[in-house]
C-alpha cells in the first residue's frame, strides 16, 4: 500500500519521481531544455528537435503561453462574476498545451479532455466557443472538422480510443497525419487508456498519447494512481515512451515532434509523461486546501512555465520592450473579445433541447417536441421564446 | 429466391454493404480469420482484407470506441458483439459516447455505427450467452435498436442499419441462426421496408400479440394453436425496438381491443411495460381488457436445464392470450 508521503514504496531504483512536493518534476530521466531559471541546456538527443525554432519563434511561443494563461485567468472570472457555471482551469499547465499544440499540423487531429482549453486556441477555436459548454449554451463549443479537434471529453480517458480509431482510419487510407489524445495522470487506471494502448500497439496505428501529469486527479495524488512513473508504464504496451518536463515549452516541442515523425513515418505510438503541475483547483468548484500542502503549490511556482521562457528571452536580450507591450496587448485583446463572446452569446432556444439527438426524424422525439411545443405554446406564445417562469 | 439459413442472410447482407461502401469496415473478436463464433461473417475477410474485416484484441469497450473514432474519419463501422452479456464493458463507450456524439456536436458529427449483437437463450450455453439486453438501449436516446426475426428481414435490415447515419443496435437471434427461409437478396434496402416499421406478420380480430426476435416464431406458432381453437391472433413483428411503430400497433389494438406482449427479457422496465402503457396512453377507450406480459422472469439468466421454464413458450403465450380475452387461464380467480 501507500508507504509514505512520498509514497513510491521502493519499487525502481533510482527513485520515481511521480509523488507531489519536493521531489516532483525533476526526475533524472526527465528531458529539459530551459532549467526553471530560464537557462537554455544542451541534450544530446533532443536538441536537433527544436533546432529550428528561432528567436522570433520563442517570441511567438511566449505570447502563446501568457495569452492562455489569460485566457484562464478571464474564464474564472467569468465563473466567479456568474457568467460561467463551471471552469476547469489549465493554470501551470500552458507548456504542455502550446508546446504540443504548436507542433501539430493542421491535418492532425486531437482529441482532448476538458482541460486543454489553451489547445483549443492553438487550433483556432473562437474564443466564445471556448467557453460555450461552460456558459451552458451547447454541450460542445465548435465543429470538430473546422479545426480537426474534436471538442472536449468529459468522461476520463474515453477519448483515447477515439483517437486511436480515428489513427486506424489514417493508416486506412494511407496518410501521413497523426492523432494525438490528451489526458491526464488520473485517466491512466481508467480501462479505456490501457485498451486505447494495447490497441494502438497491436495494430501500429500512428497515435500520440500525451499525458499531462498534473500530479492531481482531483483531490488524488498521483501516486495513488501508480508507483512507477508513468510513462514506464508503455513498456509494458510495447509502445515508445517520453518523461519530459512540461513546464518547458521546447522540450514539450521536441518530444512532441519526435513522436510525430515516428507516427508519420509508420513508427507506431508514442506515449509522452509531460510532468507538469495543476496549480488551481479542479475545477472552480474545488476547494485544493482541503486536500494539498501550500509548500507543494510553492515549490511549483518556482518552476513556472512562463517565467522560465521570460527567463531566456532575457538571457538572450530578446525581452525587449516592444514584445512585452505586444505580448500584453494580445492578451487583452483575446481576454476583451472572449468576455464579450461570452456575455453576447445567445441563448438557446427551449425547443433546440429536441435538436441533432438522430440525424433523421424519429416518430418517438417528434411526439415529444410536438406536445412539449403545444404545452409552450398554452402560455401565448406560439414561439416558446419565454422561460416557464416568464410566461406565467 | 434463393434458400439461406439466418446465419448466412445476415453474411450476405454484410457482403453486400461492404461491396456497396469502401467505408463499410467490420471489427470484432474472431470475425476474420474464423469468421466468427456463429460464422456470420464467415469468408468476409478473406475476400475484402485485413483492414475491412478486423480481427480485434478482446476488449469491447476498446472495440466501440475506436469504432468512434474511425466513425470521425468517415468510416461507417460495424461492430460484432460476440454474444449479449459481454456488451457491458463497452457500455459506457456506446450509452456515453456512440449515442449522445450526434447531440453534443449539434450534428457536426455523426456516428453511423452498426452494433450487432446476438443475443437471446435457447443454446443451452452458460451464464453471460443468453442474455436480452436491449431494453438498457431503447431506454438510451440517440440509438435506434432494432431485432430482426427471420432471414429475409436479416438480410434487409442490416443493410439498412449499415446505411443510417444514426448509430444502430442490431439484435440477433441467435438460436435461430440455424433457420432456414427464403431470402430474396435483390431486394434493394432504400426501398424496402423502412427498419423503423413493425409488420403485421398473421392477421387476426381477437388480439394482438406483439413479439420481436426470437419470439416472433413462437407466436406465430401461438397464432396457428390458438385458431384450432377458435381464437384469431393477430401477430405483430416489432423489428424496431427504438422507436417503437405506434402507427401500426394502435390500428391493431384499436381493431382487436386486446395486447399481449412478449420477450424473452425480464419483465419489470422491459419493452412490454413501454408497449403496454403508450397503448394504453393511445388506446385506452379501444381496449378491452387490461394489457398483458409474457416474459422472461426478472432473474440472471438461469442455468441451461432451467432455461425452458424461463423462455416465454407457445403454451404460456396462449395462457397470456386466453388471461386477455378473459377466459380461464392460470391465473383465474387472481385479482390484479
Amino acid at each position: 500500500m501507500f508507504t509514505d508521503e512520498l509514497g513510491q514504496g521502493g519499487i525502481a531504483a533510482g527513485g520515481p519521481d511521480n509523488s507531489a512536493g519536493h521531489h516532483g518534476g525533476t526526475g533524472e530521466s526527465l528531458v529539459q531544455l530551459i532549467t526553471p531559471g530560464g537557462e537554455r541546456v544542451s541534450h544530446p538527443q533532443y536538441d536537433a528537435w527544436v533546432q529550428d525554432v528561432s528567436d522570433e519563434q520563442l517570441g511567438f511561443l511566449y505570447e502563446d503561453l501568457v495569452v492562455i494563461r489569460r485566457i484562464d485567468t478571464e474564464a474564472t472570472a467569468l465563473q466567479r462574476q456568474g457568467e460561467l457555471g463551471l471552469w476547469p482551469p489549465l493554470l501551470g499547465q500552458e507548456a504542455a498545451q502550446i508546446g504540443s499544440a504548436r507542433s501539430l499540423r493542421d491535418d492532425d487531429f486531437v482529441f482532448s479532455s476538458y482541460r486543454e482549453n489553451g489547445v483549443a486556441y492553438c487550433r483556432g477555436v473562437d474564443l466564445a466557443d471556448i467557453v460555450k459548454v461552460w456558459r451552458g449554451n451547447a454541450s460542445a463549443g465548435w465543429d470538430p472538422f473546422t479545426v480537426n479537434m474534436a471538442t472536449p471529453q468529459i468522461i476520463i480517458g474515453a477519448q483515447t480510443l477515439h483517437a486511436t480509431g480515428y489513427a486506424m482510419g489514417i493508416q486506412n487510407d494511407g496518410a501521413d497525419s497523426v492523432a494525438i489524445t490528451y489526458f491526464g495522470d488520473g485517466a491512466t487506471s481508467e480501462g479505456d487508456v490501457n485498451e486505447a494502448m494495447v490497441f494502438a500497439a497491436s495494430f501500429q496505428s500512428p497515435v500520440i498519447f500525451f499525458c499531462s501529469n498534473n500530479h492531481w486527479a482531483i483531490s488524488e495524488p498521483v501516486r495513488l494512481q501508480s508507483h512507477i512513473k508513468i510513462a514506464d508504464r508503455a513498456a509494458g504496451f510495447g509502445i515508445p515512451s517520453i518523461r519530459v518536463d512540461g513546464n518547458d515549452v521546447l522540450a514539450v516541442m521536441a518530444a512532441t515532434r519526435e513522436a510525430l515523425e515516428r507516427a508519420r513515418h509508420g513508427g507506431g505510438p508514442t506515449f509522452i509523461e509531460a510532468v507538469t503541475y495543476r496549480m488551481g483547483p479542479h475545477t472552480t468548484a474545488d476547494d485544493p486546501t482541503r486536500y494539498r500542502d501550500a509548500n507543494e503549490l510553492e515549490d511549483w511556482a518556482a518552476k513556472d512555465p512562463i517565467a522560465r521562457v521570460k527567463g531566456l528571452l532575457e538571457r538572450k536580450g530578446l525581452l525587449t520592450v516592444q514584445l512585452e507591450a505586444r505580448v500584453a496587448a494580445k492578451a487583452d485583446a483575446v481576454a476583451r473579445q472572449m468576455r464579450a463572446g461570452c456575455i453576447n452569446m445567445p441563448d438557446p432556444e427551449p425547443l433546440d433541447i429536441f435538436k441533432h439527438v438522430y440525424s433523421t426524424p424519429n416518430s418517438w422525439l417528434d411526439r415529444q417536441e410536438d406536445h412539449y411545443s403545444r404545452y409552450l405554446a398554452s402560455f401565448g406564445d406560439p414561439a416558446g421564446t419565454h422561460s416557464e417562469e416568464g410566461a406565467r | 429466391m434463393t434458400q439461406m439459413t439466418f446465419a448466412r442472410a445476415i453474411n450476405s447482407g454484410l457482403r453486400k454493404s461492404l461491396e456497396n461502401d469502401p467505408k463499410v469496415i467490420l471489427m470484432g473478436e474472431d470475425i476474420g480469420t474464423l469468421g466468427g463464433v456463429f460464422r456470420v461473417t464467415d469468408g468476409l475477410q478473406k475476400d475484402f482484407g485485413k483492414h475491412r474485416v478486423v480481427d480485434t484484441p478482446l476488449a469491447e469497450s476498446a472495440i466501440m470506441g475506436t469504432a468512434v473514432g474511425l466513425a470521425y474519419r468517415g468510416y461507417r463501422p460495424v461492430v460484432e458483439i460476440q454474444f449479449d452479456g459481454f456488451i457491458y464493458p463497452a457500455f459506457d463507450q456506446i450509452v456515453s459516447q456512440v449515442a449522445k456524439i450526434h447531440y453534443r456536436t449539434q450534428g457536426a458529427v455523426k456516428m453511423p455505427i452498426t452494433v450487432r449483437v446476438p443475443f437471446g437463450g435457447g443454446i443451452g450455453s452458460p451464464e453471460h450467452h443468453s442474455e436480452s439486453p436491449e431494453a438498457y438501449f431503447t431506454h438510451t436516446s440517440g440509438l435506434r435498436v432494432v431485432s430482426v426475426s427471420n432471414p429475409q428481414d436479416a438480410h434487409t435490415m442490416i443493410q439498412q442499419a449499415i446505411a443510417s447515419d444514426d448509430p444502430v443496435l442490431y439484435f440477433e437471434p441467435k438460436r435461430r441462426y440455424h433457420d432456414k427461409g427464403e431470402v430474396d437478396e435483390s431486394i434493394d434496402p432504400a426501398t424496402a421496408l423502412s427498419m423503423e416499421k413493425a409488420r403485421v406478420v398473421a392477421e387476426g380480430k381477437d388480439v394482438t400479440l406483439v413479439a420481436y426476435g426470437p419470439l416472433v416464431k413462437t407466436a406465430k406458432d401461438a397464432a396457428l394453436a390458438a385458431a384450432d381453437d377458435g381464437v384469431s391472433i393477430e401477430v405483430i413483428d416489432l423489428r424496431s425496438l427504438a422507436p417503437l411503430d405506434f402507427a401500426t400497433l394502435e390500428a391493431s389494438v384499436r381493431k382487436t381491443g386486446r395486447l399481449v406482449i412478449t420477450h424473452e427479457a425480464g419483465q419489470s422496465g422491459g419493452l412490454g411495460a413501454e408497449v403496454a402503457a403508450s397503448i394504453t396512453e393511445r388506446c385506452f377507450y379501444h381496449l378491452e381488457a387490461a394489457p398483458v406480459r409474457v416474459t422472461g422472469f426478472d432473474v440472471p439468466y438461469p442455468y441451461s436445464k432451467l432455461e425452458s421454464h424461463h423462455l416465454p413458450s407457445l403454451d404460456r403465450i396462449l395462457d397470456g392470450v386466453d388471461r386477455a380475452l378473459g377466459r380461464p387461464n392460470s391465473l383465474s380467480g387472481l385479482e390484479g
